[in-house]
């Protein structure tokens, strides 16, 4: 056998390349959600290159992206997230009931630990075929809509309450109206990808569908990257303030003795350089000279909180999205 | 018997039974441990849903189908490599291997680039009003994609081996070729045939990274009982309901295997007699 | 279980070609072009779809080349291991007659008819930190599960009984006189092994260990469960493939299709030196007895 010692020469070298890698130095890992790919792709390297400016040492941030859900239970289930910066906090709350970090943890950081938000708007096919300007329209006959499955995506969350407490707040509004009108609503979407960038490349690559209930920044990022010639934005009447969260993990920090760094690279979001780059990346900053700079980026939306429609993001979560919760219900009515 | 004269045994069976325990036996017994732990309220919430019901006769049913197209094709196709000598021959008989070499993830991507509505065959299905990827046919598609190896390679060398002789025994007899065919061939050929459906049909029902990309994964309409053992995972916290789901896979499993090994038990007994 | 070899003996049949035979060629033809040829053809048509420098730069991200060297990373553990599992199998299963063998042999299929993501999940039930050893492997601070022994794990398990399965046959045609024979001579069992079972063999050892080696580096439902899908740490190629496919620029498709078109590579050399192995050592490989 010839190929033998080929063989235990490569598995010994990729055990000294596994030793070598886990031996390296000042290593973050933030474990993020999907539609921040890009943001954080230039967000670790301005971070590294503004902390050795500070500390003269060298950092490296790796980002794992992913739908939320899922990527909040590798964390659960012990993928070392420095920090995580995920689309909800109940994605962070599970990690707290586990005991990985504070329950205050949403205290922590300015403006409950969100640093930039987005909302919930509506990308059709260039000059809007299917004439589509509110949610009403989405369930009209012949459209189909394009959204992530609420249950592997955060992002598709935010889409569905969005959806939800529109119906409720309109004239006579009340929950069987807003079921009846979400029920319908998923049975107007044909494909239902796991997370918001499937989504999105199913709407804008595949060329299925003809709305795409995205966030603002999904929808903006796809208009620069295709041109304005083929896709339109629609920002329907109301829709919901979308607020991603993000927060050190105590309990990884702390055995990675990362504490510092993590939370320094949370804080640099909130500073105008970090913020800068939030709004570059179609992200609505939270600083209003940031905002002022990029007003003319983002179109005016009446928006409704979490907060002000749902409670928190717990009792959403197990009356909408919880096995056997209303999203399970109306995914086997109708049928 | 001369067995024991050989050394080694104790060495081969240690690694054996070591690796066989420590990789295959023990993770599914943890399988069967955690199903059965879970208790009837979680065994009844799983198999009781209608979503849970409707994936596993979409996973179930579309796998039978597929495996019976694939009982089609693979008799074409085997038939042809065999017994007609053509261009491409060699060709097409290595290609055949291709779905199972090929990185389920990357059949996936592929079958979809080309049954999407802007696909290359998409576009031409779109006009008769035909649209494969997303639907239940998409599935159906990535299903037969990966049984049919399966059949081909299961058939060949019966086949072969069957030819010859079964030929000169219908020439005498004065049949036509299709009563060679339908008469003496086919019913000779039928454990095989079996055989090749039992595999291809583990094949489909388990399969996942072919089936995914194009499903468009809906609940109730194109959601497969693999992507639903995903969710459950991924949805976190408890692991019993993507147990329940994984020990119903891993029963049937089985069940394909213990029907396979019988069918080749009968395989055997009929070649012997014939 | 399905060997997918084909060690076919070709005799040219002396008929000509009649039309019910040219219809039957033609459609077969079809389906091949249709079912097998077009996916592999649009994987690289779509890789090269976006031009020279999309590809390229799909190629050079340091987190592909991450997932290139895991996947080989994973498959030189992997592999090797099921190779030495699955001599020791045969040599067990072809020297010796003991109680349960039949079942053991039907074990050692078993891996084939477990669904991939079957197999992913009791990686995690094992392993996983709710499962049987996974509060001792995080007091011991072991990560398996969302780290490198887990996908190796979830691999071995795919790829398990390939080589065994190539082995069992062969060297059951073959029987055992010329061990048996060096046995008298005196030669001790690893004598044996080396230079009468395993010369004996080779053919079939690399074909099974091919067929291994395509299935492990290509594994994606297993992998993907206990993955982490950690760009740069824990993705696999095929694993890369599907987070860069759902990635969401506007040249995601083709930069996954990209990667996708390394791994379809990987395909096609794996066909062509099965193809060799069958067409020089076809009669060295295991005999039709055993196709099931």
């Amino acid at each position: 056998m010839r190929r033998f010692p080929l063989i235990v020469f490569l598995a010994l070298g990729a055990v000294f390349y596994g030793v070598a890698a886990q031996a390296q130095d000042h290593r973050l890992l933030n474990v993020s959600f999907d539609p921040t790919r890009e943001l954080y792709k230039e967000a670790n390297t301005a971070f590294a290159a503004s902390w050795k400016q500070q500390t003269g040492k060298d950092v490296r941030v790796t980002t794992s992206n992913g739908g939320s859900g899922k990527q909040s239970r590798a964390v659960q289930d012990g993928l070392e997230a420095d920090v995580v910066t995920l689309a909800l906090a109940w994605d962070i709350d599970v990690l707290a009931d586990r005991g990985l970090l504070a329950k205050d943890w949403q205290s922590r950081l300015p403006d409950h630990s969100t640093p930039y938000t987005s909302t919930v708007v509506f990308l059709v096919r260039k000059g809007n075929p299917k004439q589509i300007h509110d949610w009403p329209d989405l369930v009209r006959e012949g459209v189909q809509v394009i959204t992530p499955n609420p249950k592997s995506s955060g992002g598709a969350r935010w889409n569905f309450l969005a959806a939800w407490g529109w119906a409720l707040r309109q004239p006579g509004g009340n929950t069987d109206k807003a079921r009846a009108y979400v029920t319908q609503l998923y049975l107007h979407v044909p494909v239902l990808d796991a997370g918001a960038r499937g989504a999105t490349n199913t709407f804008v690559q595949r060329g299925i569908g003809d709305v795409l209930i995205a966030w603002e920044s999904e929808a903006l990022q796809s208009q620069q990257e295709l041109g304005k010639d083929k896709f339109d934005i629609v920002v329907p009447s109301l829709s919901i303030l979308a607020e991603p969260p993000v927060a050190v993990v105590d309990k990884v920090a702390d055995k990675h003795g990362t504490r510092q760094l993590a939370e320094a690279y949370l804080k640099f979001l909130y500073t105008p350089e970090g913020q800068d780059l939030v709004a570059r990346h179609f992200y609505r900053p939270r600083l209003p000279a940031v905002t002022e700079k990029y007003a003319a980026q983002f179109a005016p939306v009446k928006t409704f909180t979490l907060a002000e429609a749902f409670g928190d993001w717990r009792q959403a979560q197990a009356t909408y999205f919880a096995d056997g919760g209303v999203y399970d219900q109306i995914s086997e009515a109708g049928h | 018997m001369r067995n024991r004269a050989m050394p080694g045994f104790g060495l081969s069976l240690g690694i054996t039974l070591a690796w066989l325990g420590g990789i295959v036996l023990l993770p599914l017994s943890a399988l069967a441990w955690k199903a059965g732990s879970v208790g009837a309220s979680t065994w009844w919430a799983q198999i009781g849903s209608r979503r849970v019901l409707y994936a596993l006769q979409l996973s179930f049913g579309g796998a039978l189908v597929a495996a019976a197209i694939d009982v089609l094709l693979g008799l074409l196709l085997a038939w042809v490599l065999v017994r007609y000598r053509f261009p491409l021959r060699r060709v097409c008989d290595a290609l055949v291997d291709l779905p199972f070499a090929l990185p389920t993830a990357v059949a996936g991507i592929a079958l979809t680039a080309l049954y999407a509505p802007n696909g290359w065959i998409g576009r031409l299905l779109q006009p008769l009003g035909v649209q494969v990827a997303y639907t239940r046919l998409g599935v159906l598609l990535a299903m037969v994609f990966v049984g049919l190896p399966f059949v081909v390679r299961t058939l060949q060398p019966v086949l072969e081996s069957l030819e010859h002789e079964v030929e000169e025994a219908a020439r005498t007899l004065g049949a036509s070729r299709w009563q060679n065919f339908r008469r003496v061939l086919l019913p000779m050929l039928m454990p095989t045939l079996l055989t090749g459906f039992a595999l291809a049909l583990a094949r489909a029902v388990g399969e996942y990274g072919s089936v995914i990309y194009i499903s468009g994964n809906l609940p109730m309409r194109t959601e497969i009982v693999p992507l639903l053992i995903v969710q459950k995972i991924d949805a976190g916290g408890d692991t019993g309901p993507a147990a329940v789901l994984g020990a119903v896979m891993l029963a049937a499993s089985l069940l394909v295997l213990l029907t396979v090994s019988l069918l080749q038990r009968w395989n055997r007994r009929w070649m012997e007699v014939g | 279980m399905a060997t997918l070899d084909s060690h076919a003996t070709y005799r040219p049949r002396g008929l000509g070609v009649s039309v019910g035979q040219g219809v039957l060629i033609a459609l077969a033809l079809l389906c091949v072009a249709g079912l097998l040829l077009l996916p592999l053809l649009v994987v690289f048509a779509e890789a090269f779809g976006k031009g020279w420098a999309v590809f390229v730069a799909a190629i050079a991200d340091p987190d592909a080349r991450t997932a290139v060297w895991l996947t080989l990373t994973v498959a030189a553990i992997a592999v090797p291991a099921n190779m030495v599992f699955g001599l020791a199998a045969a040599w067990l299963m072809t020297h010796y007659d003991f109680r349960g063998k039949q079942l053991l042999g039907a074990l050692i299929d078993l891996p084939f008819s477990v669904s991939p993501v079957v197999a992913g999940l009791v990686c995690v039930l094992v392993y996983g930190v709710n499962g049987w050893f996974g509060g001792w492997l995080d007091a011991h601070g072991v990560r398996v599960i969302f780290a490198v022994p887990g996908l190796v794990l979830a691999t071995v398990f795919v790829a398990f009984p390939f080589v065994a399965r190539e082995l069992i046959p062969l060297m059951q045609t073959l029987g055992n006189e010329e061990e048996h024979a060096a046995r008298t001579l005196g030669a001790s069992g690893w004598q044996i092994f080396f230079r009468v079972t395993l010369p004996k063999v080779r053919w079939a050892l690399l074909y099974g260990v091919l067929l291994s080696n395509a299935r492990s580096m290509g594994e994606f439902g297993a992998v993907s469960v206990v993955s982490g899908h950690l760009p740069g740490l824990t993705n696999t190629l095929p694993l890369q493939v599907d987070q860069v496919y759902n990635g969401g620029s506007a040249s995601a498709i083709a930069a996954a299709f990209a990667l996708a078109s390394l791994l379809a590579l990987l395909t096609l050399l794996t066909l062509l030196i099965k193809r060799l192995v069958e067409w020089r050592h076809g009669g060295e490989l295991a005999h039709p007895v055993r196709r099931h």
